[in-house]
């Protein structure tokens, strides 16, 4: 398998009057062809960034990219045509009809008109094509979104959260459309905060926190490596919990303590933990593996897990241990 | 050359184009009624009646002065007599004050009249080029469709160029073919209702030239226009550029110039520019200076700005913003 999208030690920062801001920070990623990717990280992450960097919108500070093999923002004229789409909210101008809008773009493309029809049906804006986009919902735009970037029948297909403001219906049936064309051979990029999604359709995840990736590779490979080694552990006696921790902490593990439990991680064998307690005459009376989803792994490895009283702030992790470009830097 | 006819399809196709342009024919239309409806061929009816006018005016004239006289000299030897000049000097009308010519209305004399609609039109498609040009690549900035094409076509300056040339390939087929509707339409009124009288070759020749400065004048208005919105990323930037331009620039400046006593004021005001450049010379005059002769006293001295000293300057001012918005284009961040 090749790489159809390659990004590496990509920074970015944006500099206006209000101060500098890092958005990349030697960013790497690796899409193979013929994947659904799943793109993952909070809010501010840089995942449009990284987008609109890759497609010439933006001009990168360092790093080397390359799309369909070819090195960007250098061969973009000649790889744009294979490459469809969108990045943030779909912007289009809102008084010409959704119709309108993909013809131009068709000619301004130089793809058949004939297309035009065929997509309106894909992304099942057939019966309101003729209405202004300026009527439509946020919806109804992110499906003439996916429409645009699909009018080219790319071989790579970049979504910047595709999923934002359609409703159940309409989220399934992108999910289908998804697993549809990447059966046809179209390698799908699709960027998203909503983990539920990514878990169920892509095929390989990359999460990105500030501006850097933290994790990368198949979705069970993630969570296999990230989380499998978190256990639960509950002690005979309730007041031994903080001194167990203390314990544990000691051996190198990351332990939370819980009203009536403790979760341990960063432990190779969970065996070192009965014997490290027992050593102390702390007895443990369950030790079992936590269930891990994506999204435990994503809270953990961003550093964005809520914490109860506090009110996280965007930009601010608690995993990444230096807080790289606050304003005014 | 497909980019080209995508940006030509999307200008005929913005409604408020189409409705801009549809307002200023109707304008133009209106321009061309009333100078028809203003003009007459002197019939020989009118003329009667006009001849009628003059006698009848004559009479009324000859009946006031005699009055007047008889009043004059009634008053001799009163107190009143100090309101009348001497009575054989009250004005007695003559016949010749009084010509039929001047109750004619008045018959529209293509060549003395058709420089001065030649400037108004290319006024008016002036405005709305500028207009035009800054809606036709402001929309795109603001709503997100300049981004959007981008992703299709990478190359920045081409897009930015290929839409500007479907600009002034618009604006110049528009006005060719009203300017030639205008002349056609102006012509059959001074067929009508006036006179086509030294209209030689060389007057017609004038008369294109003059359009096609005319021309030139809209392309280059159109093209500020779509220079100063693409910088600003939106069309208000160039309305909000025209609006300042015309208070602080024009007013403003002109307000401080005269107070500070600059020669030369006009040279600094645009419009006298455009009039350099439509009727091939204006003059600007410096209003202190003396120019002193014994049979004429004193004489402001003037400098003329000829065509070609307006044609550099719009030359300039159009390569100064159309390069800026260029070269914002290649190294500017699009977010
Ligand atoms: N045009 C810009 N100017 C300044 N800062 C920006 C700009 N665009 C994005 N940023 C900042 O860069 C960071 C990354 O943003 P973005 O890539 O949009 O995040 P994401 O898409 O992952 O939510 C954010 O902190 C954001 O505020
Ligand atoms: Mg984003």
């Amino acid at each position: 398998m090749s790489a159809v999208l390659e990004i590496q030690g990509l920074r970015k920062t944006y500099r206006s009057r209000r101060g500098v801001r890092r958005a990349l920070d030697g960013f790497d990623m690796a899409v193979e062809a013929g994947q659904v990717h799943g793109f993952l990280g909070p809010n501010g992450s840089g995942k449009t960034t990284t987008l609109r960097t890759l497609l010439g919108l933006i001009k990168a500070d360092g790093g080397r990219m390359s799309l369909l093999g070819r090195a960007v923002p250098q061969a973009l004229p000649e790889v744009a045509g294979q490459v469809g789409a969108i990045v943030e909210s779909p912007q289009f101008f809102g008084n010409f009809s959704a119709r309108d809008t993909l013809s131009l773009l068709a000619d301004a493309g130089g793809v058949p008109q004939s297309r035009v029809a065929e997509v309106l049906e894909l992304v099942g804006l057939r019966d309101r094509a003729g209405e202004r986009v300026k009527t439509y919902s946020l919806g109804l735009k992110q499906r003439l979104a996916v429409g645009s970037a699909l009018l080219k029948n790319p071989r790579l297909l970049i979504l910047d959260e595709p999923a934002n403001g359609l409703d159940p219906g309409g989220i399934r049936e992108m999910r289908t459309l998804m697993r549809t064309l990447a059966g046809s051979g179209m390698t799908v990029l699709l960027s998203s905060h909503i983990l539920g999604e990514i878990q169920l359709i892509c095929d390989s995840v990359t999460i990105i926190s500030a501006g850097r990736r933290v994790a990368a590779g198949t979705v069970a490979d993630v969570l296999a490596r990230h989380a499998t080694s978190a256990v639960r552990v509950r002690v005979e006696s309730v007041a031994d919990l903080t001194s167990s921790a203390g314990a544990l902490r000691e051996i190198g593990a990351r332990v939370s303590v819980e009203p009536d439990h403790l979760v341990v991680g960063g432990i190779a064998q969970p065996g070192a933990i009965t014997r490290t307690l027992a050593a102390r005459g702390i007895y443990v009376s369950e030790l079992a593996p936590v269930a891990v989803d994506l999204e435990s792994v994503f809270l953990e490895l961003t550093g964005t897990t809520p914490v109860e009283g506090e009110h996280r702030q965007v930009d601010q992790s608690t995993a990444t241990p230096a807080v790289h470009g606050g304003w005014g830097q | 050359m497909s980019l080209f006819r995508a940006e030509t399809r999307r200008l005929a196709k913005r409604r408020f184009i189409r409705l801009f342009a549809l307002g200023t024919l109707l304008v133009l239309a209106a321009i061309v009624t009333g100078m028809f409806l203003s003009h007459h061929q002197p019939s020989p009816a009118l003329l009667a009646r006009a001849q009628v006018e003059a006698d009848q005016g004559y009479e009324i004239a000859l009946r006031q002065a005699a009055r007047e006289t008889a009043n004059c000299r009634a008053a001799q030897g009163t107190a009143a007599a100090r309101d009348y000049p001497p009575c054989d000097q009250i004005y007695q009308p003559a016949r010749a004050d009084f010509r039929a010519g001047w109750n004619l209305p008045p018959a529209f004399d293509f060549r003395a009249e058709f420089g001065f609609l030649v400037t108004t039109l290319a006024a008016l498609l002036a405005v709305m080029a500028y207009v035009i040009g800054a809606t036709c690549v402001g929309a795109e900035w603001s709503s997100g469709g300049m981004m959007n094409l981008l992703l299709w076509r990478p190359r920045r300056l081409e897009v930015l160029g290929t839409k500007l040339a479907a600009l002034l390939a618009g604006l110049a087929a528009f006005t060719v073919v009203v300017s030639a509707l205008w002349t056609a339409l102006f012509a059959l009124t001074a067929q009508l209702r006036g006179t086509l009288a030294g209209m030689t070759a060389g007057a017609w020749q004038s008369v294109v030239l003059m359009e096609l400065r005319g021309l030139v004048l809209v392309l280059v208005a159109g093209a500020i226009g779509f220079g100063l919105a693409s910088l600003g990323r939106h069309t208000a930037t160039a309305l909000g550029a025209a609006i300042g331009a015309i208070i602080v620039l024009q007013f403003g400046l002109a307000n401080v110039l005269s107070m500070a006593k600059a020669p030369y004021v006009e040279a600094y005001l645009a419009p006298v520019w455009v009039q350099a450049w439509l009727d091939k010379s204006a003059v600007a005059t410096d209003w202190e200076s003396c120019d002193y002769s014994s049979t004429q006293g004193c004489a402001a001295t003037t400098i003329t700005l000829t065509w070609p000293m307006a044609g550099g300057v719009l030359a300039v001012v159009t390569l100064l913003v159309v390069g800026a918005a260029m070269w914002t284009m290649c190294s500017r961040d699009i977010t």
